[in-house]
């Protein structure tokens, strides 16, 4: 486990004299010279070269389909409504190894989230409690929908709000691996006319048999490189010049860092490339995986069982995505989120039906961590919403707009969250 | 008739082109196209999905004006083939209720079984291959497969184009709940028959299909204050998509559990007008938006699990007067609300501009000329919305044909799939390989989330990781590499781009070691990404 992003500014300087810019001159030299002796001068290197005089700041968007229980995961101990609403899937009270992982004397993790207690412990990781969406629906189309396009309630809305905020900040230097999403299809939140890859297994991106001077990748170049047609050309270089720049980074023999051990699981590989993609300065700046398998209506399991199991390889993954970055943490922040949350009380079949607020975790080195954001509404019956669910107190727009504005650095974010007026005094106070 | 010519004939196949007489006069002939086959490979790029082997030369022989008004009277052409394409495909032909019957119920026994079982001996999760599951996706695959086969062979191609494209129009996503299996019969019996007929039938063919219904939410759409509120609280239901709980036979319901209907739902409403009607910008206001979503309460689905169809449902209805753009709808119509609703949007001349534009900008280019969607809305407006003349307005004008529309636009995934086999005579015994390539191509059959529908501009399709899988595409197809798809014998370059293909192009594929990848570097060049 690595120990050594801290947010100390000392720190931080001896990072930017560390491996980090090793690992980036590596390649720049490597590659601006088997690109030159080629005879390409492709136009991302001299970005990169720009991007590698400051260092970029990175945000790796995670979606756990299917809405997970918020209550699993970070377990609200202290209140006896919790165990009242839930007699046969409640995660005990603090104690041994079935019990939560106490967090704040009254919120504790679900014990099988032990892997991201260091990081609380650092205070590197904070959580959103009972944030969610204004929108009522319960339906995990229209509610992904809305947490991707964060406009609650607008069906239309024709991109995604990680889109925007690409939009929003034009970057000169940007590489085509500047957005990419570790899916087969690109995620609605990174939809929209900001360019952005969706490649499920990077090593395979190319063109196939495409190797070797005469392969039919190279005539595609040739091809491409002398169309008249102005945005085929342009895009056609840029689509070269990525698998080149992948290429030149080896993904086939990827060695994580740190001693970073990720789960065999897809999660777990998504992750795993996000670091490859980060550790290889290819330019990535907004990362995206996704999760299913949270929709736990039958036999949801406490600290053991159908649930348990999902949260240890998801706890196990983003860990390792943490040591494998190591000092890259610095400028990086890892969000969670899911549609909406799972009603308070447990159904007939020892599951959980769908709710409304949720927890979303907030992971990074500038973030002011071991704290649990959010005014905590209670599990009453009278302060739930609509009699069953836990209540929403954190919009999330309030969340994604304190990351785009204080970690990603946009000054005035609400060009990215149309209909929506961001108010810095709405923020959690995620960041300093 | 002369499907494939031999790759070997370049030269003979170029005498051949100098020497046909001009079959045009129409401005696309440029210079070098003395033949005027680029002028007949836009035409068909454009009212077809691009042209097969043999087509030119048909288009040639009777004109292209014969060929467009042949396809603006799809019942005219005949079409013997395609039946015995989809013939393996059970589900196309059913209705929803049968779909219902046969592939979706099923399924929810099983898991309503399943659940039984669950709660007696605490089993874990459900299986993970579920075949019944499988058989109720497998609606959608068919569907999917259908709409490829048809854009591939069909010989009613402006008819397959025109589907697409009003489909689009009035998206409704397949992954939404039960949406998956009321499809079929959406495309089949709402779009289809409408896409040459009147705006205004097509309009109420969608606000009354319980896919449309469904997607947009307004079947759980009620007046807040109407009787149905006096009920009982509404009870939990635990069904992933919830919804009502269906009665069977005639007992009527009650709503039900926690998507049971509680109020007003603008979505619909909002939607009618912004993407199917006016326009984002048809002067609108939120106001109508709330007024038009009241005159549509009550218009909601009959046993919607069961494939019911539409039905209206007086205790959901807000009987009071609405006002929607001014106009007056008198308190106490029922369900003539809705219907005065369309009547007023379909007349509105917001609509006939937005239904103007997007056909303009589907066959003519990107920014379509104003004067040519002028031309078209006017059109629109004296017709009383006749589809078909509003399509020939834009087919028959001169902005088509004229210089500026060659080659403006770049293919969706699905047009540059579809155009690919249809260029290499493909014979495809199993179109699920081809369905599989379009999720990969970014452009998922029936899947488009929001009720936007898949964008019709470049810009949405022409990004780093598209191209890639682009020309992917073209090696595994003229490679013979695609499960179900063969194809037997490869035609030139100069053939499939009617000769016009750059230096470096022409010299590239010439360069190829084999037919095989020459049809590659054909069908993944620039020059076949647009149309």
């Amino acid at each position: 486990m690595c120990n050594r992003w801290r947010r100390s500014p000392s720190v931080r300087r001896n990072f930017n004299d560390g491996d980090f810019m090793v690992s980036r001159r590596v390649f720049l030299k490597n590659g601006a010279f088997a690109f030159v002796s080629l005879g390409f001068a492709p136009s991302f290197l001299s970005r990169t070269a720009l991007a590698a005089t400051g260092r970029a700041k990175q945000l790796i968007a995670i979606f756990q389909r299917g809405a997970v229980d918020g209550l699993s995961l970070v377990v609200p101990f202290g209140e006896a409504d919790y165990y009242r609403a839930r007699p046969s899937i409640a995660i005990p009270r603090p104690n041994g190894e079935i019990g939560a992982l106490d967090l704040d004397g009254f919120f504790g993790f679900n014990p099988r989230l032990q892997a991201l207690k260091p990081l609380w412990d650092r205070r590197q990781l904070a959580i959103v409690n009972a944030c969610g969406s204004p929108d009522s629906t319960r339906s995990h189309f229209d509610a992904q929908d809305y947490m991707e396009t964060a406009t609650p309630g607008v069906k239309s809305t024709a991109d995604g709000w990680l889109n925007r905020y690409l939009q929003a900040r034009k970057a000169e230097e940007a590489t085509p691996f500047r957005a990419v999403a570790l899916t087969s299809q690109l995620p609605r939140m990174l939809q929209g006319t900001a360019p952005a890859l969706a490649m499920s297994q990077i090593a395979q991106f190319g063109i196939r048999g495409g190797q070797g001077g005469d392969g039919a990748g190279a005539s595609f170049e040739r091809e491409y490189a002398a169309a008249a047609d102005h945005l085929l050309n342009g895009t056609g270089k840029e689509a070269f010049n990525a698998i080149k720049m992948l290429k030149s980074t080896d993904p086939s023999r990827y060695q994580p860092a740190n001693g970073a051990e990720y789960p065999r699981s897809p999660f777990g590989q998504a992750l795993r490339q996000i670091a490859q993609l980060t550790r290889s300065n290819v330019g990535l700046e907004v990362a995206f995986a996704d999760v299913g398998g949270w929709d736990t209506h039958v036999n949801q399991g406490a600290a053991q069982g159908q649930l348990a199991n999902k949260l240890d390889d998801f706890s196990r993954a983003i860990a390792a995505l943490v040591a494998d970055l190591g000092d890259r943490m610095e400028d990086t922040v890892i969000l969670t989120m899911s549609e909406f949350g799972r009603a308070v009380n447990e159904n007939g079949n020892r599951g959980t039906d769908h709710g409304h607020g949720n927890a979303m975790m907030v992971i990074g080195g500038n973030v002011r961590g071991g704290h649990v954001y959010g005014k905590w509404p209670g599990l009453a019956a009278e302060k739930r919403y609509e009699g069953r669910d836990l209540a929403v107190t954190t919009d999330f727009r309030d969340v994604f707009g304190e990351i785009v504005a204080r970690h990603l650095g946009v000054s005035n974010p609400s060009a990215i969250f149309p209909g929506y007026n961001v108010q810095p005094s709405r923020y959690p106070g995620l960041f300093a | 008739m002369k499907r494939f010519l031999p790759l070997v004939l370049p030269l003979t196949i170029a005498v051949l082109a100098t020497s046909r007489p001009a079959a045009t006069t129409h401005p696309a002939g440029q210079a070098g196209d003395t033949a005027g086959d680029k002028t007949i490979v836009h035409v068909l790029n454009r009212v077809a999905f691009g042209p097969r082997s043999g087509d030119v030369d048909r288009v040639r022989a009777i004109g292209i004006d014969r060929y467009i008004d042949q396809q603006l009277h799809p019942q005219r052409v005949a079409d013997p083939g395609m039946a015995a394409r989809l013939s393996d495909l059970a589900s196309i032909g059913m209705s929803s209720r049968e779909i219902a019957r046969e592939y979706e119920l099923p399924q929810l026994q099983a898991r309503r079984e399943r659940k039984q079982n669950a709660q007696a001996d605490q089993a874990g999760a459900p299986p993970k291959s579920d075949p019944l599951q499988q058989k109720a996706s497998g609606v959608i695959v068919e569907l999917a497969e259908q709409k490829v086969l048809r854009a591939i062979y069909s010989e009613r191609q402006l008819e397959e184009v025109l589907t697409d494209f009003w489909f689009n129009h009035f998206n409704v996503d397949a992954r939404k709940g039960p949406a998956r299996f009321m499809l079929t019969e959406y495309e089949r019996e709402t779009i289809r028959p409408h896409v040459l007929g009147k705006f205004r039938d097509l309009l109420e063919a969608t606000a009354k299909s319980p896919a449309m219904l469904f997607y947009l939410d307004n079947w759980m759409s009620a007046d807040p204050n109407g009787p149905h509120a006096d009920m009982s609280p509404p009870r939990v239901n635990r069904r992933p998509f919830g919804g009502r709980v269906v009665v069977p036979g005639g007992v009527r319901q009650r709503p039900q559990g926690k998507n049971a209907p509680k109020g007003l739902n603008e979505n619909y409403g909002r939607e009618l007008m912004e993407l199917h009607t006016l326009g984002v910008d048809g002067g609108y206001t939120q106001k109508d938006v709330t007024e038009v979503a009241r005159a549509f309460t009550g218009w909601t689905i009959q046993n919607p699990r069961q494939g019911g169809g539409f039905t209206f449902n007086p205790r959901l209805h807000d009987a009071g007067q609405k006002v929607v753009l001014g106009h007056i709808i008198k308190a106490g119509g029922g369900q003539s609300d809705g219907e005065q609703v369309l009547e007023l949007l379909a007349k509105e001349p917001a609509t006939a501009r937005f239904i103007a534009t997007k056909l303009a900008r589907r066959f003519v280019s990107d920014t379509p000329p104003p004067a040519l969607v002028d031309r078209a809305a006017a059109r629109f407006r004296a017709t009383d919305g006749d589809l078909r003349e509003v399509t020939r307005t834009i087919l028959t004008s001169p902005e088509f044909l004229g210089r500026e529309s060659y080659r403006a636009k770049v293919k969706t995934p699905f047009e540059f799939v579809v155009s690919a086999a249809r260029a290499v005579g493909a014979d495809v015994q199993e179109a699920l390989p081809l369905v599989r390539q379009l999720q990969q191509l970014g452009m998922p059959l029936y899947q488009c989330q929001p009720p936007t529908g898949y964008r019709d501009t470049a810009d949405a399709w022409v990004n780093t990781g598209a191209l890639v899988s682009r020309m992917n595409f073209a090696l595994t197809l003229a490679g013979n590499k695609l499960r179900g798809v063969s194809v037997a014998s490869l035609p030139t370059a100069d053939e499939v781009l009617a000769g016009d293909l750059s230096e470096t192009t022409r010299a590239t594929i010439a360069k190829a070691t084999d037919v095989q990848q020459m049809a590659a570097l054909t069908l993944g060049a620039p020059e076949f990404q647009r149309r």
